[in-house]
């Protein structure tokens, strides 16, 4: 799984950043976590609010930050619909 | 009901005496507290249901084909249920304009989205009553109307900073939620927002409340009175740097009014602190021009003083 987080390095961000990090490590699913800053590249997923989660290139959501145990159970869902 | 609640946590739980300056202080503390997170929550979660029909993607595609005068109110009316962090103004702005959204439009959205906000909404009915919640709602959204009007008319396209323009966002589509996601989003916004702003808003109420019991009354009125004609102008600048939570201003701001501050100074003031900011100027700064965004700082300076002006002369 390809986790990117959109944003322009707000404290918002940085906190969706660690929650997506812990969450990948808690549920213990092979996923690569990073960032994008640039604003030109990050309005090429057609957000307008940051940040943003992008899984596999489709954006999960945008403009706020879900709490961890929400955003676990977003990956989970991605991860599942991934192996079917 | 609350009332009752506060006179027993005053004056049998906390054995004051009643009468004194101390007590009528705490009794204020502890029933306005109350008041206000009650309403918060229940306001918040309402507010928060609506956020989830008005996504930016959606009001972008309200507001392309709309005109001068409409699109600006609309533009106006949407930005007030919008969540605004000064981090998304930037995209926000971007996808407007990219998608072909006027100018001065924009700026009508950009205006009123950090400029009402639904909790400072709230503590003014909570604290003051319906009409000082609708003074500030209405004349928020007449600043952003008239601002992006303005704004708008100087033709000021090429002010913007050229990278803008070259953008091109991919059409995001939204998938559409459902009830039950709606109302869990309703939720985790009441409790959240509530949360985060509590603090501020028991810090603002407390110290309210110090003033409220023990400064003298009209201490106010001979400093930013009516006999001062550059009170508003002064509370304006004042207010423009300063970078407070709304909730946090709300209960000083009133107790501004109850120690003889005009009503229209107060709103002039708080406005100006709510609605602009340095750290949102810097962070705009990365898509407008200098001359742009000084125009944008002036025209909300001359339409906050406008406001503070306005009330002052008809509720005098």
């Amino acid at each position: 799984m390809d986790i990117k987080i959109l944003g322009s390095g707000c404290p918002n961000c940085k906190r969706l950043e660690e929650n997506a990090k812990l969450a990948v490590a808690e549920l213990g699913i092979k996923a690569t976590v990073s960032k994008v800053t640039e604003i030109e590249k990050i309005m090429e997923y057609g957000v307008m609010g940051t940040p943003a989660l992008v899984v596999d290139n489709e954006v999960l959501f945008s403009g706020r930050v879900p709490s961890a145990k929400d955003l676990k159970n977003l990956l989970l869902a991605c991860e599942k619909a991934g192996q079917k | 009901m609350l009332q009752e609640f506060a006179d027993w946590a005053t004056y049998s739980a906390l054995g004051m005496a009643q009468g004194s300056q101390l007590a009528a202080a705490v009794n204020f503390f502890v029933y306005d507290s109350i008041k206000v997170t009650l309403m918060l929550v229940v306001i918040v979660f309402a507010v928060g249901i609506i956020r989830t029909f008005v996504t930016p993607q959606k009001v972008k595609k309200w507001l392309g084909n709309k005109g001068e005068g409409l699109g600006n109110a609309l533009a106006a009316l949407l930005g007030v249920p919008t969540p605004f962090c000064s981090c998304s103004a930037v995209p926000l702005f971007i996808g407007f304009v990219e998608s072909g959204v006027p100018l001065g439009i924009t700026f009508s959205f950009l205006i009123a989205s950090p400029l009402i906000n639904e909790v400072a909404a709230t503590m003014l009915l909570a604290m003051f009553g319906w009409q000082i919640a609708a003074l500030y709602i209405g004349s928020g959204l007449i600043v952003a109307i008239i601002a992006g009007i303005a704004i708008g008319r100087m033709g000021l396209e090429s002010e913007v900073e050229e990278f803008v323009y070259k953008i091109k966002a991919k059409a995001l589509k939204e998938r559409e939620m459902s009830w039950k996601e709606r109302v869990d989003f309703g939720i985790s916004e009441s409790k959240d927002i509530t949360l985060k702003v509590l603090p501020y808003i028991l810090l603002g109420i407390a110290i309210g409340g110090l003033i409220h019991g023990y400064a003298p009354a009209d201490f106010l009125a001979s400093i930013a009175g009516k006999a001062n004609p550059l009170a508003v102008p002064i509370a304006v600048i004042i207010g423009i740097p300063l970078y407070s939570n709304a909730a946090g201003m709300v209960p000083i701001v009133g107790v501004l009014i109850s120690k003889g501050m005009p009503i229209g100074t107060a709103l002039a003031f708080m406005m100006s602190v709510i609605g602009l900011s340095l750290p949102e100027m810097i962070i705009l700064r990365k898509v407008l021009k200098p001359k742009l965004l000084a125009v944008f700082v002036l025209v909300l300076f001359i339409s906050f003083v406008m406001i503070g002006y306005l009330f002052n002369f008809l509720l005098a």
